[in-house]
């Protein structure tokens, strides 16, 4: 049966109700709407309004009052509609979820789970299409996931509900529509570590969200060339899956990162050094970046496309990384 | 209180043929976003019409303008050439904001227009500082701010309004209260439904006017923009109605479709051409005409915009800080 | 004043590649047209390259023994009056075929070795494989990059091995492996001096019996001993790689051998520990002579897991040999001599010789070294009947 990704983000929304009964979904449109992305279309008859909840226009309010249901036993699930939007609950994501624990001598815990869509290409400019989970990744108290794949998904949600911390998952809009097969043998996903999803030989690419499709169909078109290319799936960008990487790294010796935010202190940052940190000396080429240019996205198509990650470009630094471009 | 202006001959046929403009103008934008020549999000002022047409005439040329996403109206009524703001929709780079923004952020300085803001909210505090400036600056400008009802639920309309008040700064605040924030309606998202009564808690005037009669918008706005002239915010509270879903498209399980049609009813083009006709001011052969003018323009606008340009691609990274000039050697 | 870079020339249609043999010019000296400035080696030979302007030489950027693509800027002049040219090929002869864009690490720029004094720009992998290859980074000429990758390491240390001055590659690669052992292992020292009169009379007794041609020498007794002693000392026989001891079930013992005109190699008598004394004078007198003959087999090079080294027919008493990484040990032996030895309380004449071991300690110690060449000692004698 084939699914899309969209589906699995619902499936996984079902399962977290129907299993853990202090779950609620809360945010914005996510009832009568159906959610921006039509992710919780139908659960508010299913589940009723207490436990599928909307709120007015209030970012900092409703994550605000998610943190402290979160720590009065309730686990939330809050959907804030893109992170673009989580701006205005910054201060409640970071001062007070990510912190409290740490602020409490370890009496207070914020077993709390924000959703939020994340990422450009759907020509919607610059204040709609920020890429921040890098950026959310800097703060030590959360734990940053990003589903790349249907299994993830379906899977990343239920065990993000399991953690005794707030957990962010970013949902890339251009995922929302990709189907595919779910693997049936899947039952449950770990969200301790990066993946492998190509295995190669030349360079490793890493990466993560929207980026893992453009970097995949880099790699088949890197392999007709003769250059083989290994793929990690970063999933989980806080905290790091450092053996990962160092691993990847002793087979290929050469790394590119593919991140859709942008480079100047972003998360490809963090990941070039940490392999230059870990990995010196299995290094053959330094590593290199393919990341959103810096400048807010614009609205038109070929300048948004020219600014993001694609396919063709990320193939291009592999060549050059591995001394063929 | 300003009593109702006049509807003479002259003003109604301009109230008519503005609103009309916007109507056909974004009639023909569906068609071109179904075309695939504008993308995005691309949310539609179909019902709200008389809001900006009606403030924008109270306005002067130097008073500002901020805007919400959904800004086509604000722009075509404050003026904007509507070929830039049609090959600002293509994302070509004769359009007003050079096609960048697209249609959510439409901005034109000469018109003292700062846009297109699209995050829900975002564009009130701003307004308040645009004020504080001419405040401060000793001008007698007006700033006016829109925003939906649905911005009435953020932290920054509250915020911004205590501080309009405590400063004394000359907005206007107009909130196009159309019943529904995407999918929630009013009294799903507020306690106190009625936002007039939330403005005058902070100390400034507050008036709740019927958006759908261009004449009543009109006379508000004069009302208050004379207030704010003398240095004091106050807020308009506009009760209008979109006939269209929030963007492009949804499925509208939010609401009956009875409902749109009772609103229909109460059409502002309906509105102030009954008007008009009864007064004896309003012929139909007028009607007739605008319609025949208002799509010559709008198909020049297509043109212009189809004639448009693409920005090179190696240009990419401008307009993100401001060009470093030469420093003179003295 | 005008920079000239002065490039390895095209001498023929189908020249490469050139090596530097010899300078004929200092940095600072004045040339005149015509004059030679540098001997290059080509698959021709060597040729002497002038140079086809006056001028004054500003630097020398390849060091003499590096091989240069053609094109390869190997000097730089400074050209009185003449406006900046580069000297040398500029495009390919029109009779030759265009070549096919290559397939892997095409050298946009001609490659070239570092120049000297420079900074040399290495990948820490390359330098790490250097390190292991014994190959010298300063030689190595970077692919497209500008950086010296591992690959380009591994394929100059391939095609040092395949050097047109046999001696010289020779030399260069003993030099790299020896370096590499002294600055990487730890070595410790042993000797001994054993009683070989009843061996050498177990060795006369065996020759009695057989034809000229098929007799053995007394190496091939102290090899045969070597060979089993080391199949019962794991820290002995194998290698040290990354860290690691890594032991081998087989021995195969490097048989240090001198080449004719200089040079040394150590094949290996594969699985040595299997023969028996004819089969191993045998198998050395096989690889003595293919080592004057050439037809060594790769697997020969590469295989040994630890080394004999006997040096006695040249008169030396011992020696303190030098572990051929990555092995962890080697065996020396001297020459045998007659010595007056003491042998229950009495001093008599015997045949001895001095047996002597180093090893790796980061492998073994001395106490396990003494054991080992106890052990050697132990089986000196061949239980086999003579
Ligand atoms: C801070 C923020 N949250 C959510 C959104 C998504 N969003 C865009 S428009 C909208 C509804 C706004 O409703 P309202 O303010 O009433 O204006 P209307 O669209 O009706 O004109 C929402 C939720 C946003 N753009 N910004």
């Amino acid at each position: 049966m084939t699914i899309n990704y969209r589906e699995c983000c619902k499936l996984a929304l079902r399962q977290c109700l129907d299993e853990e009964p202090r779950a609620f979904l809360m945010g914005e449109d996510v009832g009568a709407y159906g959610g921006c992305y039509a992710v919780s279309k139908g659960l508010l008859d299913v589940y009723g309004p207490d436990r599928i909840r909307d709120t007015p226009l209030s970012e900092s309010a409703f994550v605000g009052v998610g943190i402290g249901a979160a720590m009065n036993g309730m686990r939330p699930i809050v959907e804030v509609m893109t992170c673009n939007f989580s701006l205005l609950a910054l201060d409640q994501i970071i001062n007070n979820a990510a912190t409290l624990r740490h602020m409490s001598g370890g009496q207070l815990g914020v077993p709390l789970v924000i959703r939020m869509a994340t990422g450009a290409g759907r020509q919607l400019a610059a204040q709609h299409s920020h890429s921040f989970e890098g950026w959310y990744a800097h703060i030590p108290g959360v734990r940053i996931l990003a589903p790349a794949t249907l299994e993830d998904a379906r899977f990343m949600l239920p065990a993000a509900l399991k953690e005794p911390d707030p957990v962010l998952l970013f949902e890339h809009v251009f995922l929302y529509a990709m189907e595919g097969e779910l693997d049936a043998s899947v039952r449950a996903v770990d969200i301790e570590h990066a993946a492998l999803r190509r295995r190669g030989t030349h360079l490793s690419i890493l990466t993560y969200g929207a980026s893992l499709q453009k970097s995949l169909s880099a790699a088949d078109a890197l392999a007709a060339e003769g250059i083989d290319a290994e793929v990690i799936d970063l999933r989980v960008l806080r905290p790091l899956d450092d053996a990962a990487l160092v691993d990847t790294v002793k087979r290929t010796h050469r790394v590119l990162v593919v991140d859709e935010g942008w480079k100047s202190g972003g998360l490809s940052a963090e990941l070039m050094a940490r392999v230059c940190e870990l990995a010196f000396d299995e290094l053959d080429a330094p590593p290199t970046r393919v990341c959103t240019a810096e400048v807010p996205i614009p609205y038109p198509k070929h300048l948004e496309d020219a600014a993001l990650p694609q396919a063709a470009t990320i193939a291009a630094a592999a060549r050059r990384v591995c001394g063929r471009g | 209180m300003t009593a109702l202006p006049a509807l003479d001959r002259p003003l109604a046929l301009a109230l008519y043929r503005e609103m009309l403009l916007i109507r056909r103008f974004e009639e023909r934008c569906v068609e071109l976003y179904g075309a695939g020549k504008i993308r995005g999000f691309l949310h539609l002022y179909d019902g709200e019409e008389a809001v900006a047409v009606g403030v924008m005439r109270a306005l002067e040329p130097h008073d500002a303008i901020v805007a919400t996403y959904r800004e086509h109206g604000q722009a075509l009524a404050r003026g904007l050439p509507l070929g830039e703001v049609m090959a600002e929709l293509f994302g070509k780079r004769e359009g007003s904001s050079g096609g960048r923004g697209g249609s959510m952020h439409v901005f034109d300085a000469k018109r003292r227009f700062f846009g297109g803001n699209a995050i829900v909210g975002g564009g009130i505090p701003v307004a308040v500082g645009l004020a504080l400036a001419d405040k401060l600056l000793g001008r007698e400008n007006v700033t006016v701010c829109f925003f939906g009802e649905g911005a009435v639920a953020e932290g920054e309309f509250h915020e911004s309004l205590n501080l309009a008040s405590l400063w004394r700064v000359p907005v206007v605040f107009v909130c196009e209260n159309n019943l529904y924030a995407m999918g929630s309606a009013l009294d799903i998202d507020e306690a106190e439904t009625d936002i007039a009564a939330k403005a005058r808690g902070y100390r400034m005037a507050a008036e709740r006017v019927d958006g759908m009669d261009v004449v009543a918008v009109l006379a508000a706005a004069r009302r208050a923009v004379d207030i704010a002239r003398k240095g004091a915010p106050c807020l308009l509270e506009m009760r209008t109605y979109r006939f269209r879903a929030h963007s492009m498209f949804d499925a509208q399980g939010y609401r009956d479709k009875d409902e749109i049609e009772r609103w229909r009813e109460r059409d502002p083009l309906h509105v102030v051409a009954a008007a008009g006709k009864a007064s004896g001011v309003l012929h139909d052969e007028d009607l007739g005409a605008a319609e025949e003018s208002v799509r010559r323009a709008v198909d020049e606008a297509v043109a212009f915009a189809e004639r448009g340009t693409w920005e090179p691609v190696e240009e990419l990274t401008r307009h993100v800080t401001a060009p470093r000039t030469k420093r003179r050697t003295p | 004043m005008a920079e000239l870079a002065f490039a390895m020339p095209a001498l023929g249609a189908d020249m490469e590649r050139g090596r530097v043999v010899r300078w004929r010019v200092k940095p600072g000296d004045t040339i005149g047209r015509g004059q030679v400035i540098v001997e290059v080696e080509t698959d021709k030979g060597l040729i002497d390259v002038e140079c086809f302007h006056d001028a004054t030489v500003m630097a020398l950027l390849v060091p003499e023994g590096v091989e240069v693509a053609v094109g390869a800027v190997i000097a730089r002049l400074d050209v009185a009056g003449a406006a900046p040219t580069a000297e040398g090929p500029r495009a390919p002869p029109a009779t030759e075929p265009a070549r096919l864009p290559p397939t892997s690490a095409a050298p946009a720029m001609p490659p070239v070795a570092t120049p000297l004094g420079a900074r040399v720009i290495a990948s820490p992998l390359a330098r790490r494989r250097a390190a292991a290859l014994g190959v010298d980074v300063a030689t190595v000429a970077p692919g497209t990059s500008g950086r010296i990758s591992a690959e380009d390491v591994e394929r100059a240390a391939a095609t040092s091995t395949r050097e047109r001055d046999p001696k010289e590659a020779m030399r260069r690669a003993i030099a790299a492996a020896m370096a590499k052992s002294k600055r990487e292992i730890p070595h410790y020292y042993l000797w001994q001096s054993v009683d070989v009169t009843d061996a050498l009379a177990w060795l006369t007794a065996h020759n009695a019996r057989r034809p000229v041609t098929e007799r053995v020498l007394f190496g091939a007794l102290v090899a045969r001993a070597v060979a089993r002693a080391a199949a019962a000392a794991p820290e002995m026989n194998g290698a040290y790689l990354e860290g690691a001891v890594r032991s081998s079930l087989e021995v195969h013992l490097g048989f240090a051998t001198a080449q004719r005109g200089g040079g040394l190699v150590a094949p290996a008598l594969l699985d040595a520990h299997t023969l028996d004394v004819d089969a191993m004078m045998s198998a050395i007198a096989d690889v003595v002579a293919r080592v004057k003959s050439g037809g060594l087999k790769s697997r020969e090079m590469s295989a040994g897991t630890i080394t004999l080294t006997a040096l006695g027919e040249l008169g030396v008493d011992g020696v303190l040999p030098v572990i051929q990484p990555p092995q962890l040990a080697i065996v020396g032996a001297g020459r045998v001599t007659e010595r007056p030895w003491v042998v229950g309380g009495a001093v008599v004449v015997r045949s001895v010789l001095t047996l002597s071991l180093a090893a790796d300690h980061r492998a073994s110690d001395g106490h396990r070294g003494a054991r080992f060449l106890q052990n050697i000692v132990k089986n000196l004698v061949p239980p086999e009947a003579p």
